[in-house]
């Protein structure tokens, strides 16, 4: 099975502090792969770095078969690698549907935005009620759907979230996961990365545990779920 | 006001009722310097000149600042930039007279050049630091123009340079006062015909950029620069091209200004100019075109308007109480401060812009009675 995406000795580092110290993971076209970790693991600069967000320090990073190493990030969205930044980042005076529009702006202007529009509002009904209100005026939970809406809009093949359950209450993060699942199912690969270890864990097939930079634990999810040191780390047992 | 702008929303979809408005409208722009000529004289077409002169500007600085969202404080570096190009190359001063049609759009060119110049290093700024960094480079061109006599004459240092040759197309003058079919046509009538020509053209790039994909990425920039770059956005070029675009505008009115005045100095092209450019586009509508235009109309009108308080003060009084020259600001000054008050997203607000005013002040009540 050929990867989507194969990340190779990704190092990351901010000034002499090395955040990611060489990992390696690859996600295949189709799943829904996991990356857990405590604060500060690291999980959200790796994600950034393969977002060409941030660049590497050393590494490379593989997308549909091309290196795409230090490639700027608006140039890897036109690929279709969409990321849901941790803190969302809409555009808050924007109504909820011109952010959705923003979305697709780098996909030919068709009937099918349309389409996609209509795709958004039946995952997310919320959205459809409020669309023609400010996005900053948006709940935490409202807006995490938003940014995710945005990212779909884009048609990508691979999608980067960012902790999507940040700061949301309990019931809204079980929703946005179950969004999470679905879209996974309609074939959207996915790459999660999450501190809530157990949620993750239940809903990814494979996953990896990041600790101070380094990959430390991978495997199925459903065997990490058992695995005595990840309950003991993760899942406060 | 608001009747006439319901009224046009209303019927905005109806292509008889848009045509018939354009064609009324065109005949009203057609007839107005008579008009103005025969009621108030022809200094006054001269103003009505400078007013689309200003309208051009404001259209170029509302590029940057109202559509991407970069505060500029040195626009009008770029109109000196238009205007000095022109009055270089078609004066006595090198000895140059190249055409009018090669220069205007060669002082557009260099023009866009140096606002790429000013954007590039500025690529990573905003607000406050943009404002600063801006501010700095108007002022750095001005001296320049003002230093560049020694030890070449190049500029021709604060005397400026005089006798530019005026507007020629072929063997048409804008300049030479002609009779055209019974009609007579003063310099200041023609130069406002070719200046409303270059106003339309303008207003239509505008509009046109305002609904097109790169608008909407403007659009983005300014709401979140890191979110627009998300969704696949090419930041770095889509701000540089606003710099340029915005610089275009501002190097046609340029070299429109140095043949109409005939004469430029660096004086023209001091700060006080670039902030009375921005509280056009600001104090009339940032990021809409009619606003933006209704801004520059009344700034250009009012302090000429305001120079008549002398005379008035001489008929009501019997003598001259405040020089008019020290009321005028001040009037102008307390204008701003009222219309700001009453209108703070401006006279003709965007729907964009109305949203996040209204939608601030909803809050604010709510905000202020929480922490009483």
């Amino acid at each position: 099975m050929s990867a989507l995406l194969e990340v190779q000795g990704l190092r990351v580092a901010y000034g002499g502090i090395n955040a990611v110290k060489g990992i390696d993971l690859h996600v295949a076209a189709g799943e829904l792969i996991a990356l857990i970790g405590a604060n500060g693991a690291g999980k959200t600069s790796a994600l950034k770095a393969i977002a060409g967000v941030l660049a590497p320090a050393a590494g490379r990073i593989i997308y549909g078969g091309q290196d795409v190493t230090r490639q700027p990030s608006f140039r890897l969205v036109q690929q279709g690698l969409a990321l849901v930044p941790e803190g969302r980042g809409i555009f808050p005076q924007l109504t909820v549907e011109e952010n959705l529009q923003m979305g697709a702006y780098c996909r030919p202007n068709d009937a099918s935005v349309h389409s996609d529009l209509e795709h958004v509002y039946g995952l997310f009904q919320r959205l459809f009620e409020r669309r023609s209100q400010k996005a900053g005026t948006l709940s935490g939970g409202e807006q995490q759907m938003l940014a995710i809406g945005r990212a779909l809009m884009s048609r990508p093949r691979l999608l980067l979230l960012d902790e999507p359950s940040m700061g949301l209450a309990p019931m809204m993060v079980q929703k946005i996961f179950e969004t999470v699942v679905q879209v996974a199912r309609d074939g959207v690969t996915t790459l999660l990365v999450e501190q809530n270890a157990l949620l993750a864990l239940q809903v990814s097939q494979r996953a990896y545990v990041l600790e101070g930079g380094v990959i430390t634990l991978q495997g199925q999810a459903s065997d990490l779920l058992k695995d005595s040191k990840v309950r003991q780390a993760y899942l406060g047992e | 006001m608001n009747t006439l702008i319901d009224w046009w929303h209303r019927n905005r979809r109806n292509t008889r009722v848009v045509w018939m408005t354009f064609i009324v409208v065109g005949v009203l722009l057609a007839l107005l310097p008579f008009a103005i000529d025969a009621a108030f004289g022809r200094t006054w077409v001269r103003i009505f000149d400078f007013v689309l002169l200003y309208v051009m500007l404001a259209l170029g600085l509302n590029i940057v600042v109202g559509y991407a969202g970069l505060l500029d404080l040195g626009y009008v570096a770029f109109y000196a930039v238009g205007a000095y190009v022109y009055a270089l190359l078609a004066s006595a001063h090198f000895d140059l007279h190249l055409p009018f049609w090669v220069l205007l759009p060669l002082g557009a060119v260099i023009a866009a050049g140096f606002g790429v110049l000013l954007g590039a290093p500025t690529l990573r700024l905003r607000g406050d630091y943009l404002a600063i960094v801006t501010l700095g480079f108007g002022e750095i061109i001005r001296i320049f123009l003002n230093n560049l006599d020694r030890p070449y004459n190049i500029t021709n240092g604060p005397q400026g340079i005089n006798l530019v040759d005026p507007a020629q197309l072929g063997a048409f003058s804008f300049s030479r006062t002609q009779s055209i079919g019974g009609i007579t046509f003063s310099g200041a009538h023609k130069y406002y015909y070719l200046f409303l020509a270059l106003t339309l053209l303008i207003i239509f790039v505008s509009i046109r950029l305002e609904r097109s994909r790169i608008g909407r990425a403007w659009v983005a920039i300014r709401e979140d620069e890191v979110a627009a770059e998300a969704m696949g956005i090419n930041t770095r070029n889509v701000k540089l091209l606003a710099f340029a675009m915005g610089a275009t505008f501002g190097g046609v009115s340029g070299g429109l200004f140095a043949s109409f005045q005939g004469f430029v100095s660096p004086e023209s092209f001091g700060l006080m100019d670039s902030i009375m450019i921005l509280c056009m586009v600001v104090l009339g509508g940032m990021g809409h075109v009619p606003g933006v235009i209704l801004g520059a109309l009344l700034l250009t009108i009012l302090p000429e308007m305001l120079r008549y308080v002398g005379p008035l003060q001489q008929q009501w009084v019997g003598r001259v109480l405040v020089e008019p020259a020290d009321l005028r600001m001040l009037l102008f000054g307390l204008a701003l401060i009222v219309v700001m008050l009453l209108r703070p997203a401006g006279l003709l607000p965007s729907t964009q812009r109305r949203r996040e005013f209204k939608s601030d002040n909803a809050n604010a009540p709510a905000g202020t009675s929480t922490t009483a």
